[in-house]
């Protein structure tokens, strides 16, 4: 995976049939991107579902959330429809693989993303990095401390 | 991961306050495998006596379940007059059925004053309660419902069948 303080790769990716969606659009916010195996696989769909019902935290801390996988665009249509969710999920559908690739996180083996979480700073900065074991749901709590340690250094940045 | 915060007098809870197992389970009130969990938990508590202490605390997932957060509310209106375990335990007997007026009608065979009832179902301080609940739940690691924490530990094992009772009993040993 990439390490803590290395530029996060530029990347472009459709998030729907005809609209694609770059990291550097996010500059001056902080981005969670969550990889994940499959579109509809039952962790994957927990893990979702459940980063869907925290939106508003992750956006009180200035952050956004994108899921990244390997499904094709109408497969991420298909899904996020079914299950109601308010984020976009970007297609590393052709070349595939490609962006998971750069992050370090492709799983050659079974041609998927592994499950991994990055938390990049308004700057395009990775701040934190994790990679759960493929049949684990991590939940947030390690995103929201991130998130929150990212408050206090910035705090201390200006108390200094 | 630990429990945060830890059980305070703000919870809800059932069972003697120094049990040697204190068990928190954080649930949605729509969701199948807590409705599944239920009865479970019901027995583990009988069978348990005064060795436990349980916990709810609210774990609403309300995108996908659209009665969750208005069960769980009232769950809290319910506490208001003395009764949570009563609705908490008569909406999982009836969670195919969660309509308002299927809360009101609870409420109404719990015997509670309806009116206030109605009102403090509406009231800013329980949807507050409710999602502090979900908000401790985050922060602990929920990934999802019901989710288990035993003297504040996160349980990552099976609670089918007597699983968790068994997992209960060599924790009891060890204290």
């Amino acid at each position: 995976m990439l390490s803590v303080g290395s530029k996060a790769p530029e990347f472009s990716l459709y998030a729907t049939p005809d609209q694609k969606i770059s990291l550097s659009e996010f500059r001056g916010k902080r981005v969670i991107l969550a990889f994940y195996p499959a579109d509809w696989s039952p962790v994957c769909s927990d893990q979702m579902a459940l980063y869907n019902e925290m939106l508003k935290y992750f956006h009180k801390l200035n952050a956004e959330l994108i899921g990244v996988s390997v499904d094709g665009k109408w497969c991420h249509m298909a899904f996020s429809h079914d299950r109601n969710l308010h984020f976009p999920l970007l297609a590393d559908f052709e070349p595939k693989g490609e962006v998971s690739e750069k992050y370090g996180v492709y799983d050659h083996t079974v041609g998927e993303c592994k499950r991994a979480l990055y938390v990049i700073d308004e700057e395009g900065v990775v701040r934190w990095a994790y990679l759960s074991p493929t049949g684990v749901n991590p939940g947030a709590d390690g995103i929201l401390n991130a998130l929150e340690e990212m408050d206090q250094v910035a705090e201390n940045d200006l108390n200094n | 991961m630990s429990l945060r915060p830890p059980v305070s007098a703000d919870d809800h809870s059932s069972g003697k306050n120094d049990a040697p197992i204190e068990l928190v389970e954080y649930g949605d009130y729509e969701c199948p495998h807590c409705g599944r969990a239920y009865p479970i938990l019901q027995k583990l508590q009988h069978k348990m006596g005064d060795d436990l202490r349980f916990i709810f605390r609210n774990f609403p997932l309300a995108e996908m379940h659209p009665h969750a957060i208005m069960a769980a509310t009232a769950a809290e209106a319910a506490a208001l007059q003395g009764k949570f375990w009563e609705m908490h335990d008569i909406i999982f007997e009836h969670q195919q059925e969660l309509s308002g007026h299927a809360l009101i009608d609870f409420a109404e065979q719990l015997k509670l004053d309806v009116n206030k009832f109605a009102n403090d179902i509406r009231s800013q301080a329980l949807a507050d309660k409710v999602e502090e609940d979900f908000e401790s739940g985050m922060r602990s690691g929920v990934n999802g419902t019901p989710t288990f924490f035993i003297n504040g530990v996160k349980y990552e094992g099976s609670w089918e069948d007597e699983d968790l009772y068994e997992y209960l009993q060599a924790v009891l040993k060890d204290i």
